[in-house]
């Protein structure tokens, strides 16, 4: 029964292993990039299945406990798998010119990383976490240095150094917390935490699994690999880890911290300040440091920083107040739902024009407006999502995380986020004015074969739908949220 | 049969948008089907003004659908009479800065595509009652309006255009804390339950003062009021003729709209305990606004000034908090947007044909080109207040109005204060009229090309517009009285 209920993970398991074998004897890259979507997609339907069947209010508990298969978790898996087939339909023209040989051991560790990454949202246990992280994140480590140049191998060796340091401060705040409570259990964890008085040996743990974690969705002071690693991986692979990889990394703070430690009320205040400050240096730094970039992967990644701070604000609104625990958590995946489909976006067409351009400096991309007028709105569209302006989505994200920021008390900390909207407007809208008002660098069109169309389009669609009707999508949200 | 009008006139421009930026090929389609898609607003929204029941108070062709339940979010439009002339005065510009922009051959179909969507946003704006529709509006103009200063403009447009954008971002994050604390302190985001309940509920966790001073700096943004105007000079002067059209005539009246329904209708007490300094605030921008117009060399520029200076009067009138001098800021924002709208379109006439904007430069034109040399003058007398045109109803209304209101103590003081900005007015508009038009014909300027056909018309339903509101005023005062007396009442007068 309860390997059943881990159907989506091991389907992908089982392809990936499988598209290793058959690259033995399938010359045809097409056909392999077939099989891969294919996975995704029966394991995304899965979960889908899984998603629609599951009571409202229900969830599972998979493995003693071990995993907890609830809305939230089946809605991750959806947004992971949906990421990762986005990121394999965009990597078709990628490697044709950059690579040709280990295609199907790329394919596999995505699919690897994605079980990884929905093993983490439905983790429900420290060491289970900490295994879905290492499994998640050596993956990313060797997709990141894939391109073996300098700098893509400098990326994959800091994110490989710097990860394996984040996970060490991670077990040891996970050592600290079950050598106060005796359990890894998150549940149990919460009934041992429940009434207790000031501990330093807890807060200490607290911080530390906040520090490894906050590695992870690239929160400032833990944010130094995230600007090397964007600019050095294979662009696929960098949209994969900014959107996936932080998604996974807030499921896991999110899970952990309300069921573990939200109890007693001056924990949950504790932690939620934390993340207060957390978000404000975090918003700040992204921010402030992406305006002089010149590198667009570059300025991703700090923006992708930013954008982490924004949804810290909604951590900070969950921690601080007992009344904003649904409302903060519905709109935090509201926020990685939309920041998903925006990034991917972003970096899709960044691959579809520098496939063309072949450089990564903001200002080659000068005049793409008159190139390729379609590509150049789609890059356009979102990076105002990414500014939060409507009717893009990510103004009902960020308004959504505000609101329940306001209701937690907490208007402090989202004046200084509508401040922060104003400062990456900035850096957004210069890669918009190159664009738009650069000189032609050269008349030909842009081409780009039919599944990086698909794939853009989709995250077009998406973001525009979200902008203009996100009532459906909310009101999932909501309910899934409601079980906490 | 009920027609969605408010609808129409709100979206048919974003159709013609999204039409132009598929289908325009050729230059004379995007032209016309640009005509088309803002004529038919423009025509509805005159049905309007003579379906308008002049005798009920409250909101009118209401609209209301469900758009975002889990936060009682509704796609929620309607006008009264505060809107009813804005809606008019935005439909009829966006109908003009098509005609106005009729020669524009640069990258024709994205600056048809800009100019119409940027239509639909601020009619939005005018006839949302929903906060975050309202909001949603709001933010939306940004775009086209960056794009139409940046790619279409002149002189610093770049920067003129980036430093608007970031300048409204700044106003509208504070606004949108202000519109997030009002929605969680009442629990509402419907515009018109809120004005009619007030506050004065739940828990006010945050104090109404500061929620009205976050509303009201993203509206002081837009007016705008000194000292956060410093955006408008450059992007007036910088933006293309059709953009500042647009801008100057509509864009800036969503902040004095913005003050009366929200800051004002909302936080009754909170606007009565801090109107002196605020109209304070509102002699300092006439005032500092026609000095600073006086020393300007630029033609455009000038003009740019004087409408910091004119919105300073819409501000006084507000914050005077009477019931005519409310009726007077809003005639002020319609005529204002006429005039200056007019003032802008034919001082970019000049500037095109003659190619040259420094007034140090210009001279004796009326002699060359005299038909735009009167329109010119006509223009120029409205600005300046010359009974028989709109400009002096308004500032006539507004001044008499805010001189006897009751709220305010002390207000007659800064009224006397501010009629100084007329004299100073007929300085800058007759200084800018003589240098450019009379004195020494110029010999450079020989065989400069005087308004067409398409130019006249749109000279002609400018200045009929205006003499129409100059001569009987009652013809908007009459409706815009129906939505100014409700929140006359919420003042407790």
């Amino acid at each position: 029964m309860d390997i059943l209920l881990l159907t989506p993970e091991w389907t992908l398991v089982a392809f990936s292993l499988a598209i290793i074998l058959l690259e033995l004897f399938i010359k045809d890259r097409a056909i392999i990039e077939g099989i891969t979507i294919c996975g995704l997609v029966i394991s995304m339907l899965v979960s889908l299945i899984f998603l629609i069947n599951l009571p409202v209010g229900n969830t599972y508990f998979a493995f003693n406990g071990m995993l907890n298969i609830d809305h939230i978790a089946l809605i991750f898996n959806v947004v992971f798998t949906g990421a990762a087939i986005l990121v394999v339909l965009a990597s078709k023209d990628y490697f044709i010119s950059r690579f040709q040989n280990n295609l199907s051991e790329y394919f596999a560790l995505i699919m690897v990383s994605t079980t990884g990454m929905m093993l983490m949202a439905a983790a429900n246990e420290l060491i289970t976490i900490y295994l879905s992280l290492e499994l998640a994140g050596i993956s990313l480590y060797v997709l990141a240095g894939y391109l073996k140049d300098n700098t893509s191998a400098e990326a994959s060796l800091k994110y490989l150094l710097l990860g394996a340091l984040a996970s060490a401060v991670f077990l040891y705040g996970m050592a600290l917390v079950f050598g106060f409570t005796g359990t890894t259990q998150l549940n149990d964890i919460a009934l041992y935490t429940n009434g207790i008085q000031r501990n330093p040996i807890l807060i200490a743990g607290i911080i530390l699994l906040m520090g490894g974690l906050g590695f992870k969705i690239g929160a400032v002071p833990f944010h130094m690999w995230i600007p090397d690693v964007y600019e050095g991986a294979p662009t696929p692979v960098t949209a994969f880890l900014s959107v996936a990889s932080k998604a996974a990394g807030f499921a896991v703070i999110m899970r952990t911290f309300i069921t573990a430690f939200s109890m007693p009320t001056w924990l949950s205040q504790d932690w939620g300040t934390i993340f207060a400050i957390l978000a404000v240096i975090t918003m700040l730094t992204g921010n402030i440091i992406a305006i002089p970039q010149t590198n667009i992967k570059r300025m991703l990644g700090y923006s992708s920083i930013a954008q982490a701070g924004y949804i810290m604000v909604g951590l900070a609104a969950l921690g601080v107040s007992q009344s904003t625990v649904s409302s903060g958590q519905s709109s935090i995946l509201f926020f990685l739902i939309s920041y998903t489909l925006t990034n991917l976006g972003a970096f899709i067409s960044i691959i579809i024009a520098t496939n063309a351009i072949r450089s990564d400096l903001i200002i080659d991309f000068s005049g793409l407006g008159k190139r390729s007028p379609l590509l150049a709105l789609a890059l356009t569209l979102c990076l105002i999502s990414l500014i939060g302006m409507p009717p893009a989505a990510g103004f009902i994200a960020k308004f959504y995380i505000f609101r329940s920021a306001i209701q937690g008390n907490l208007l402090w900390l989202v004046i200084i986020a509508v401040l922060n909207s104003v400062i990456s407007a900035y850096y957004y809208l210069r890669v918009v004015k190159v664009m738009w008002l650069g000189r032609q660098e050269s008349e030909e069109k842009i081409p780009s074969s039919w599944p990086l169309k698909l794939a853009l389009g989709i995250s077009c669609l998406g973001v525009l739908v979200l902008g203009i009707i996100p009532g459906s999508l909310m009101h999932v949200a909501q309910l899934a949220a409601n079980i906490f | 049969m009920m027609i969605n009008y408010l609808s129409l006139i709100v979206f048919l421009p974003l159709i013609g948008a999204i039409i132009i930026g598929l289908f325009g090929k050729r230059d004379k389609h995007t032209k016309w089907i640009a005509a088309v898609f803002t004529f038919i607003p423009m025509v509805l929204s005159f049905l309007l003004f003579a379906s308008f029941n002049r005798t009920v108070e409250g909101i009118q062709f209401e609209e209301k659908i469900p758009w975002i339940p889990a936060i009682g979010a509704n796609y929620h439009l309607g006008v009264d009479g505060l809107s009813l002339p804005l809606v008019i005065l935005t439909a009829f510009l966006g109908f003009m800065v098509v005609l106005i922009s009729w020669k524009e051959h640069y990258r024709t179909r994205e600056y048809f595509s800009w100019l119409l969507l940027l239509e639909t946003s601020i009619l939005g704006v005018f006839t949302s009652l929903d906060l975050l529709l309202f909001f949603l509006f709001w933010e939306i103009e940004i775009v086209p309006m960056y794009f139409l200063i940046s790619i279409w403009g002149s002189g610093r447009k770049e920067y003129s255009a980036i430093k608007y954008v970031v300048y409204t971002l700044f106003g509208s994050a504070l606004m949108l804390a202000g519109i997030l604390s009002l929605y969680f302190t009442t629990g509402s985001l419907n515009m018109v339950e809120l004005a009619s309940r007030g506050l004065g509920m739940v828990q006010t966790a945050i104090p109404a003062a500061a929620i009205f001073f976050l509303l009201l700096i993203g509206f002081a943004v837009k007016l705008p009021v000194v000292p956060l105007h410093t955006w408008l000079p450059d992007a007036h002067t910088d933006a293309p003729t059709a953009g500042s059209v647009m801008l100057a005539g509509s864009l800036i009246k969503m902040g004095g709209y913005g003050i009366i329904r929200i800051c004002v209708s909302v936080f009754p007490q909170v606007a009565k305990d801090y109107a002196f300094p605020l109209a304070i605030l509102a002699v300092v921008s006439i005032l500092y606004g026609a000095a600073l117009t006086l020393r300007q060399t630029d033609l455009k520029r000038l003009i740019a000034y004087s409408s910091v200076s004119h919105m300073g009067v819409v501000l006084l009138g507000v914050f005077a908090l009477g019931e005519i001098s409310i009726t007077g800021a809003t005639l002020q924002m319609f005529s204002h947007g006429i005039l200056t709208g007019l003032m802008f379109a034919v001082a970019g006439l000049t500037m095109h044909n003659v190619h040259e904007r420094d007034l140090r430069k210009l001279g004796g034109l009326s002699r060359q080109i005299p038909v735009i040399g009167v329109v010119f003058v006509i223009a120029g007398l409205g600005s300046l207040g010359l009974p028989l045109t709109s400009g002096f109803a308004a500032e006539f209304i507004t001044f008499a109005g805010s001189f006897i209101s009751t709220t305010v103590s002390g207000i007659k003081i800064l009224v006397i204060i501010s009629a100084i900005s007329v004299v100073l007015a007929a300085g800058y508009i007759l200084w800018m009229v003589q240098r450019t038009f009379y004195g020494p014909v110029r010999e450079e300027f020989n065989g400069v090309k005087d308004a067409d056909t398409v130019d006249k018309i749109y000279m002609f339903a400018f200045i009929v517009l205006t003499l129409l509101v100059g001569i009987y005023p009652a013809i908007l005062t009459e409706i815009i009285k129906t939505g100014v007396i409700p929140i006359i009442r919420l003042l407790g007068l």
